[in-house]
């Protein structure tokens, strides 16, 4: 075991429940290299939700909440109030936070809460065994989608920037680098920052989505559909649709406004303005 | 007393308002909530001041994200609370399981509305008394309060964060529309109390609140002491279900509490909880001749006895009549020792409620040996004095009498 793992793996819970090849794990090192660059450790909690991505945050040698599907961000909101000046990282899923957790995902990013929030997007429910998710591309073929998939695939990223979030970020998982990096800022940034990572699930999104099994052949389909955008090159606010298989998708940073007005600081600007604080 | 009086915070207050009040004075430092009917009131109060009392306030988007909310808080080390109703109460239920598995302690308000459904937002109700108990999916055992004044909905939500702390367990005040919403003077204390957090001898896997260094771990599926999940072991699982539902069990002698009023040598009884208690409190005054009435005017208690064509000297009449009353304080788990024995000489029990008469079942369960007769109330009205009155009559063999 390196020195990061010695550090922020809780090794009595090994083995975690990931397949082999599974992304989640890149996704894992990648927060706790964040973290450690950030130097942030004492400060940091987690809350995930429901879902094989949910359970990254579980292995580590932190605070952590494994709460319920698609509630992972009121209970963040709940922690964040209670502790203004911790940093609370949230995991969740494409299903947990874009279905289930869909109208969470609008009031957290509308109110700028301060939390950062680590989607994986591995177009799936992998945890239950594959079936078709709202990020699932068209025509895919899933265990709910026998015969294709005809929903339109929800841009999560365009979302939550419509509503106002003011750090939002696409990586993959074929980007490990610059996704430690935008968790990094993300953690540092006020504010609701919304990590999107397309990650791997051989086992029930290869195939069926990606037409490939090999882990590795997955990451190299990521750096083939996707194309890197400069901050505010690209708007994907209000984008219907997001899926890298269908045409060319965009990644990078895409919005990061420091200046945006945070919802904690919005509630004490208010009470100072009526004497109440 | 010698010396100088205590001085006493006498108040005017909606039960709602009560129960906020309760709530602060309690060390309650985080409200999150969603309006509905009959439990606004404790919202709007809250939304004022939560925030001067050093706390946080926040309008969630739903019932089940404020659920949520609360726990998050009360990990992050701020008692926490939250107040909704009917449909409300019912979108909670999965984040009620997660803090039993959890054992995190949390305050939640339930102000019964009828329902199914929307049901009758307006007006009042029993009808979650099994909800409030069994609400979420799987095995747990909870804790749940009925108050059945204003001065109650302050006491008993001060009650409700004591026992949750003690026995790391959500707590649900069970109120309803009428202790909601009526008015009464009430005596409320200054400052604030200090709860200690017990980390009970039975609690299973006992985490620390965040930011402790302990890298505590909540685990949703089943745990072991460290949080580990053990959902796939089935004979850990198994100890981790008794040993949760044990904790509350076990001490239910320091959890469940009565009143009892004229049961010496009763030998009717009623029983009753919540807003019901009121005016089963008066028949049973009227039934032993006590003239002395807090919760209803003479005026009111003549224009019931004049409905129903009995003169005004029925109390005299039936003044005799050895009938009292058993007021349920904790609803759940079900104080069976403390019922059996209040009424261990009374052969009938009388159980008026505001739903299909659910809870005498569990009466007639834990009183096996007496003559249980449900007295139920559907609609939205509470039953009056008279109605229980007339029940008493009927146990008694008087109704042809008074007729
Ligand atoms: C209320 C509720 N509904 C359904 C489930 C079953 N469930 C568990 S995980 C999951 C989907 C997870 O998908 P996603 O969030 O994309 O996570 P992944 O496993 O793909 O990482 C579902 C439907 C549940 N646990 N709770
Ligand atoms: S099912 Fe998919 S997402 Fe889940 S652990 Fe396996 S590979 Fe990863
Ligand atoms: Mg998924």
């Amino acid at each position: 075991m390196n020195k990061l793992y010695e550090k922020y793996i809780k090794k009595e819970s090994l083995p975690t429940l990931f397949c082999p090849g599974c992304g989640n794990g890149i996704i894992q090192r990648a927060a706790m290299e964040a973290i450690e660059m950030n130097g942030c450790k004492e400060e940091t909690a987690c809350v995930s939700g429901i879902g094989c991505s949910s359970w990254i945050p579980c292995y580590l040698q932190l605070d952590v909440i494994h709460t319920m599907h698609g509630r992972a961000l009121p209970f963040a909101e709940g922690l964040k109030l209670a502790q203004p000046d911790k940093k609370i990282m949230v995991f969740t899923g494409d299903g947990d936070c874009v279905a289930i957790g869909g109208n969470h995902l609008l009031h957290a990013a509308a109110r700028n809460i301060d939390l950062t929030v680590v989607m994986v997007n591995n177009n799936i429910y992998g945890m239950t065994g594959g079936q078709k998710s709202p990020t699932t591309p068209l025509e895919a073929k899933t265990k709910t989608s026998p015969y294709g998939c005809i929903d339109m695939p929800m841009d999560a990223c365009g979302l939550v920037m419509t509503l106002g979030a003011s750090y939002v970020a696409r990586w993959t998982t074929a980007h490990p680098v610059q996704l430690t990096r935008s968790i990094a800022e993300g953690m540092n940034h006020k504010g609701f920052a919304f990590i999107e990572v397309l990650s791997q699930c051989p086992v029930q999104a290869g195939k069926n989505v990606w037409g490939e099994k090999d882990p590795a052949k997955i990451m190299d389909l990521y750096k083939k559909y996707t194309y890197m955008t400069k901050t505010g090159e690209v708007d994907p606010a209000g984008a219907r649709s997001a899926s890298a298989i269908e045409g060319k998708l965009p990644i990078g940073v895409f919005r990061n406004d420091p200046d945006a007005p945070e919802y904690l600081e919005k509630v004490e600007a208010k009470l100072a303005e009526c004497g109440i604080r | 007393m010698d010396g100088k009086p205590e001085k006493r915070n006498e108040v005017v207050l909606q039960g709602n308002e009560a129960c906020a009040k309760g709530a602060l004075y309690a060390g309650c430092r985080f409200f999150a909530g969603y309006p509905i009917t009959p439990s606004t009131e404790i919202i709007e109060l809250m939304s004022g001041e939560m925030q001067k009392a050093g706390g946080a306030f926040i309008q969630m988007e739903d019932e089940i994200g404020s659920a949520c909310a609360i726990i998050g808080a009360r990990w992050g080390g701020s008692k926490s609370m939250t107040a909704t109703s009917g449909p409300g109460y019912t979108l909670m239920q999965e984040a009620i399981g997660f803090a039993a598995v959890t054992e995190t302690p949390i305050v939640i308000v339930n102000v019964q509305r009828g329902g199914p459904s929307t049901g009758q937002p307006t007006l009042s109700s029993q009808q979650d008394i099994y909800q409030a108990r069994y609400g979420s999916h799987g095995d747990y055992e909870i804790i749940v309060l009925s108050p059945s004044s204003v001065q109650e909905m302050y006491d008993f939500t001060i009650r409700a964060f004591e026992l949750a702390e003690q026995f790391r367990t959500p707590v649900i005040l069970l109120a309803d529309e009428v202790v909601g919403h009526m008015r009464e003077k009430i005596v409320i204390k200054d400052g604030t109390e200090e709860i200690k957090s017990e980390k009970h001898q039975y609690v299973v896997s006992p985490q620390e609140d965040f930011f402790k260094g302990a890298n505590s771990t909540v685990e949703g599926q089943l745990h072991d002491d460290q949080g580990r999940r053990i959902g796939h072991i089935a004979s850990k699982s198994g100890d981790f279900i008794y040993n949760i539902n044990r904790k509350i069990q076990d001490n239910i002698d320091s959890i469940a509490s009565i009143d009892t009023y004229c049961m010496e040598d009763a030998d009717v009884a009623i029983v009753a909880y919540g807003s019901v208690a009121r005016p089963s409190l008066n028949a049973v005054k009227h039934a032993r001749g006590i003239k002395d009435d807090r919760f209803m005017s003479k005026a009111k208690i003549f224009r019931d006895l004049f409905k129903r064509g009995v003169s005004e000297t029925l109390s005299s009449d039936y003044g005799h009549l050895k009938v009292g009353l058993v007021k349920i304080n904790t609803v759940w788990p079900f104080p069976e020792e403390l019922l059996k024995q209040a009424t261990k000489n009374v052969e009938t029990v009388i159980v008026p409620e505001m739903n299909i008469g659910k809870y005498s079942r569990e009466v007639e369960r834990a009183l096996r040996d007496k003559k249980v007769i449900p007295m139920s109330k559907c609609g939205g009205d509470i039953h009056t004095p008279t109605e229980i009155l007339d029940k008493i009559l009927e146990v008694e063999g008087l109704d042809e009498e008074v007729k």
